[in-house]
């Protein structure tokens, strides 16, 4: 047992190997490499099962393997792996989930000439998602954070010739790295007052109190940077943005990274790192918790309420996503910390569903997105259909049978008795309401009624699509057996606590107002939706019933609140004016500088020229001339006879002589 | 081990001999056999280099001028060897890069420049520096002058005339030092840096002298409108050199000269100094956001990522109170790590626009599209080697990058968190340069290029290799400067 604790890095090691090796083979080898990563999967699922039986051995279980990763000057850097219960739960999750992805994928991307291709990134992907849940360094975990967001970016752009895909791969690479340039600061920050940024390392760690008394009031700040990376990777707001259009890439891949695991791993980090967080609490509350809170809130809300207004079934799914993950923040900002972590684990199972489930949809309908063209596909779809009910009502938090319910009961509980605000709890309850409603929408939009254009030639998926529906509609379900009050396994096992059997404790009231609000969503719902798809009255089909009566409020949620324009006039077109300012700034004002010196120089050049040709060269030119002219005059002289020569000497001795003369 | 690096110095200048000599036109095959002969060298060097004691090592000295304390003076440290083998390992690289301009001289100029760089990497005089400092600038001039493309003869005038300023500047200063203080010696000129190297004026404008050379060399904001010029009409080989190689000789004059010789004129004026590392950070990537043209675009990111260099090596030097030995060491060894990850990350980008502009006869980032589709093992290499110059963690960029910011956010927090938006800009460059060239539709102008050929593969793959492995496990190439380190670093304390 212990020979795993040794060997936590093979987790994410077997599932990157898989990749590389996939990523070498030829395109045509579709065969083996869905062998291979199918194989790296199980292989990883089978060591998370192993590490996780390991953690039920004791409470509180612990262990970490710290190694140098490098050394630079005398200073080392260490990393470090660490298996507690968070992150074995999260390693059998994520396996878990994405074995059943990868099943379904293999049906789903079958006529895909890039079939190789994906399973490569999508082992890439599962193999950075596994490192980042055991690692036990903040720096690690950022490594293997940025590497999760290369295969997310990878794989929205898998359809790289679709202009729209490629887009919503660099906006989510680009609005991700907004946040992770805070987590980035955050980070430097604490490695700088702590001196380490491993979590454990037997006391010494930064999560651990030596550490974490060296941070004193910086500890707010360091959180909050942190917590920007959380904000980027998990949709919150206000960079959710990125989130509803990474649907374009393949449905597993919106499974997989977009629902289940990739956007989770910010709720995993402020998790992960909570100590930082809950430094200094007064009643478990403090600034940086309190901004956590209303970030989820705002969140939680303001997507469900967009949900309601979207046409295309994995974008109503997206915006459940992005305020399921609110719902999340909002938990672990009460410090409801187990609950939150609960609620993603299970949000993992019935997200996935729901995603696997859109995807047999699609692929039935012959990718039709747009719920207004399905319609009554229960009868041609009966297992999705299922299973979908399922994820639905999971979802929506249908209490006692449903592992959502409970989950989603739990954070009510939790942000019921918060101190500072009740309005946190009043809003969640409101987001509840509406969960349930959307989703009613969307199940009636696409299971039920008359089959409209794009049902008609609907058919089931094949078996290797259906059959990961099945597992994880148990999964949605059974999980349910360890979340419930009368025996809260997996609340003391995340928490560290000893749990208790007490069927007494089975009905709390936070039961009952969970039932009303999920019954009123589905009624509303039901009531609003009944004939949608269907001309009545004076409303034409294919109009939303929400958009015949509220046609402005319809347009302002159908088009996301207009944030995505807010930004395009706001902050996309400022950086291009400071990119063309630049530019700008180089050409003509620095380098002017450099070509004004440059023209100066020249025209020192011109000046000394012309004072050169026409002084100082005229001068010397006007002296050779009168030189060359008394040279002839002279040269006159040198005429070569005799008798002017002696005539010439008797002159000169004559003249010396009575030079002497006169001297004397 | 005796006279080896003189041996290196030299045998890049018998190459150039030979290749001149050599009766068939291509000259390429002399000069590679040159390059592994040095390079060859270079590793014997490496291997025989003791990491565990600082100092120089493998020195020759010989009296050269007396009179003017002109010795013949080389020798290596940790970051000397470490250029001596960025550059044995980007010169050859840069020979591979494009087809035989126009026969034997290209190579000829192109081994003159080489011996310059080792000459320069190793000379321990002032004087001797000085002598291969300007004897690089002279084949640089040509390469561009003769090879380069449309507007050649502007961008290598003001290339030269620039770059030859700043030097005449840094003669001038030396001259001032010399005359105050009587040597040319690093090491003994570096003795003097702590108590004052000379008082007053004249300290200043020496300093300001010795600045402004090598700022305009590395070049830091706003003394760089020479680099995207230079840089974009530059052969494909002589770009690779010029961002690989040549601009590192800016910053190992930073590290070598201007630190230990002025540490207190850089107290003074350091918050300045920083802003402008800042400048070049920001301003440098977001003007790379506006180019059509791949080659000045990854010419403006080149004078980012040196920016971060700088960003380290005066938070280190203009902190105002001692700062902790971790801080300091990290600084030091990111700067390091920086020049020699940067040499090769920038060169492989200039490489692969090479390799586009080959096939398309064009490289603006419009002029292509739907790659992938074409020719996805280029995309995918190419792509590594974006990645690895965003500094995406498990490549070679990230760990020169973030112990950069982990020493100057520790000494100077408020320059090192805006330096971040650097990070932020170069990665959307980058990915919009990928959408545009990558994805989308194939076009027309596109649908015929073959994907990386048999030779291409053979220079890509073994430095995509080494980006993977600095990445990954980076500990062999700390271990060549990790003494030096230290032993800069007590300067600071």
């Amino acid at each position: 047992m212990s020979w795993i604790i040794d060997h936590l890095w093979l987790i994410p090691a077997v599932p990157f190997a898989a990749s590389l090796v996939i990523l070498s083979l030829s395109k045509l080898r579709r065969k083996s490499a869905v062998v291979l990563a199918i194989t790296g999967q199980v292989v990883a699922l089978a060591m998370s099962v192993l590490a996780f039986l390991l953690t039920l051995q004791t409470q509180g279980f612990r262990v970490i393997q710290n190694f140098t990763w490098f050394t630079f000057g005398e200073q080392t850097l260490r990393l470090g792996f660490v298996l507690d219960p968070l992150a074995a739960a999260m390693l059998v999750m994520i396996s878990l989930v994405g074995l059943c992805i990868f099943v379904f994928s293999v049906g789903y991307m079958a006529e895909d000439k890039n079939f190789t291709r994906f399973f490569a990134y999508m082992s890439f992907f599962s193999g950075a998602m596994l490192g980042l849940v055991i690692a036990n360094s903040l720096l690690l975990l950022f490594i293997f954070w940025e590497l999760v967001g290369l295969a997310s970016y990878l794989l929205i752009g898998f359809w790289i010739e679709r202009p729209s895909a490629a887009g919503a791969a660099k906006k989510a690479f680009i609005t991700t790295r907004i946040g992770d340039m805070g987590f980035f600061l955050g980070m430097l920050w604490l490695y700088n007052r702590s001196g380490t940024l491993l979590f454990y390392d037997g006391g010494n760690g930064c999560l651990e109190s030596a550490g974490l008394a060296l941070l004193g009031a910086s500890a707010t700040f360091i959180a909050l940077l942190i917590f920007c990376g959380a904000v980027g990777k998990s949709g919150q707001f206000p960079l959710h943005v990125w989130l509803p259009d990474a649907m374009e890439g393949p449905t597993p891949v919106s499974a997989l990274i977009h629902a289940a695991t990739m956007v989770a791993a910010g709720v995993f980090l402020v998790a992960r790192v909570y100590p930082l967080f809950s430094l200094g609490a007064i009643n478990g509350v403090t600034s940086s918790l309190t901004i956590v809170v209303w970030i989820g809130v705002t969140t939680a809300l303001m997507a469900a309420l967009i949900a309601i207004a979207q046409a295309d079934i994995k974008r109503i799914l997206a915006y459940s996503t992005v305020s399921q993950l609110g719902l999340m923040m909002v938990s672990l900002g009460v410090g409801g910390v187990a609950a939150g972590i609960m609620h993603l684990l299970a949000h993992g199972f019935f997200k996935a569903l729901l995603f696997l489930g859109a995807g047999s949809v699609i692929h039935g309908c012959h990718g039709e997105q747009d719920i207004r063209k399905m319609g009554g596909l229960r009868r041609f779809m009966p297992v999705t259909f299922m299973t979908y009910a399922v994820g639905m009502m999971a979802l929506s938090g249908v209490p006692i049978f449903f592992s959502g319910g409970w989950t989603k009961e739990e954070i009510l509980h939790a942000t019921a008795h918060w101190p500072p605000s009740h309005v946190p709890y009043y809003l969640i309850l409101v987001g509840v309401v509406l969960t349930a409603l959307y989703m009613t929408r969307q199940i009636i939009y696409v299971f039920f009624g008359n089959p409209r254009a794009a049902a008609e030639r609907a058919h089931e998926s094949p078996r290797v699509m259906t059959m990961p529906l099945i597992v994880l509609a148990f999964g949605a379900i059974l999980l349910s057996a360890v979340l419930t009050p009368a025996w809260p396994w997996l609340h003391g096992y995340l928490a560290g606590e000893p749990t208790y059997v007490d069927v007494a404790r089975l009905i709390q009231p936070m039961l009952f107002v969970s039932l009303a609000l999920v019954s009123a969503g589905v009624g509303v719902g039901f009531w609003i939706y009944r004939k949608a798809g269907t001309q009545d009255g004076g409303r034409p089909a294919e109009v939303d019933p929400l958009e015949y009566a509220q046609p402005a409020l319809f347009r302002f949620l159908a088009n996301k609140m207009w944030i995505d324009e807010l930004y395009a006039r706001t902050v996309i077109s400022f950086s291009w004016m400071a990119a063309r300012f630049s530019d700008w700034m180089d050409r003509y004002f620095w380098d002017g500088l450099v070509r004004g010196f440059g023209a100066i120089g020249q025209l020192f050049g011109i000046f000394t020229t012309s004072v050169d040709e026409y002084g100082i060269n005229a001068g010397v030119d006007e002296t050779t001339a009168g030189a060359r002219g008394l040279g002839r005059v002279m040269s006159t002289a040198h005429s070569g006879q005799i008798q002017t020569y002696l005539g010439a000497i008797a002159i000169g001795m004559l003249a010396l002589l009575l030079l002497y003369a006169w001297l004397a | 081990m005796v006279g080896v690096i003189t041996t290196i110095v030299l045998l890049p200048l018998i190459g150039a001999l030979a290749v001149c000599l050599w009766p068939q036109r291509n000259g390429r095959p002399i000069a590679l056999i040159f390059n592994a002969t040095s390079a060859g060298c270079a590793l014997g060097l490496w291997r025989n280099f003791d990491t565990t004691t600082a100092g120089l090592q493998f020195v020759e000295r010989h009296t050269w001028i007396p009179a003017v304390g002109a010795e013949y003076l080389v020798g290596i440290d940790g970051l000397s060897l470490l250029l001596v083998l960025l550059t044995s390992l980007i010169i050859p690289f840069a020979f591979l890069a494009q087809p035989a301009p126009d026969g034997r001289a290209f190579y000829a100029t192109m081994l003159v420049m080489q011996s310059a760089l080792y000459g320069t990497f190793t000379a321990q005089n002032f004087i001797l520096w000085f002598l291969f400092y300007e004897m690089s600038l002279i084949p640089a001039f040509l390469l561009i002058r003769i090879w380069g493309g449309q507007n050649r003869d502007r961008a290598a005038t003001k290339f030269f005339l620039y770059t030859f300023l700043g030097s005449v500047a840094m003669l001038l200063s030396f001259l001032g030092i010399y005359l105050a203080r009587g040597t040319f010696d690093f090491a003994a000129l570096a003795g003097f840096g702590k108590s004052g190297l000379l008082t007053g004026k004249l300290a200043w404008l020496t300093f300001a002298g010795i600045f402004v050379g090598l700022a305009v060399k590395v070049p830091l904001f706003p003394f760089h409108t020479w680099l995207p010029d230079a840089y974009q009409t530059a052969p494909t080989g002589v770009s690779m050199v010029l961002t690989g190689v040549l601009s590192k000789m800016g910053v190992y004059g930073f590290v070598r000269l201007l630190l230990p010789l002025f540490p207190n004129e850089i107290k003074v004026i350091g918050p300045w100094l920083l802003a402008l590392a800042i400048c070049s950070i920001v301003f440098a990537p977001l003007a790379a956001l506006a180019q059509r043209d791949l080659k000045r675009m990854i010419a403006y990111l080149s004078i980012n990522h040196l920016g971060y260099c700088m960003l380290a090596l005066f938070a280190v030097a203009a902190s105002p109170v001692v700062a902790a030995r971790i801080d300091t060491h990290a600084a030091l060894s990111g700067v390091f790590m920086q020049i020699f990850n940067h040499g090769i990350t920038a060169a492989t980008l200039f490489y692969f626009a090479g390799l586009l502009e080959q096939r398309r006869g064009l490289r603006g980032i419009d002029d292509f599209g739907g790659l992938m589709q074409r020719t996805p093992l280029l995309c995918g290499w190419m792509s590594v080697a974006m990645f690895s110059s965003l500094g995406l963690p498990g490549l070679n960029g990230f760990i020169g990058e973030f112990l950069i910011f982990k020493g100057s956010f520790a000494i100077a927090a408020a320059f090192a968190s805006i330096a971040v938006i650097g990070l932020l800009v170069t990665a959307i460059v980058f990915v919009r340069a990928m959408q545009s060239l990558f994805s989308g539709p194939l076009a027309e102008s596109c649908s015929v290029f073959p994907d990386l050929l048999r030779g291409e593969k053979f220079v890509v793959v073994p430095v995509t290799l080494l980006m993977f492995a600095i990445g990954i496990a980076p500990q062999f190439i700390f271990n060549i400067f990790n003494t030096t380190v230290v032993q800069m670093a007590r300067l600071f304390a």
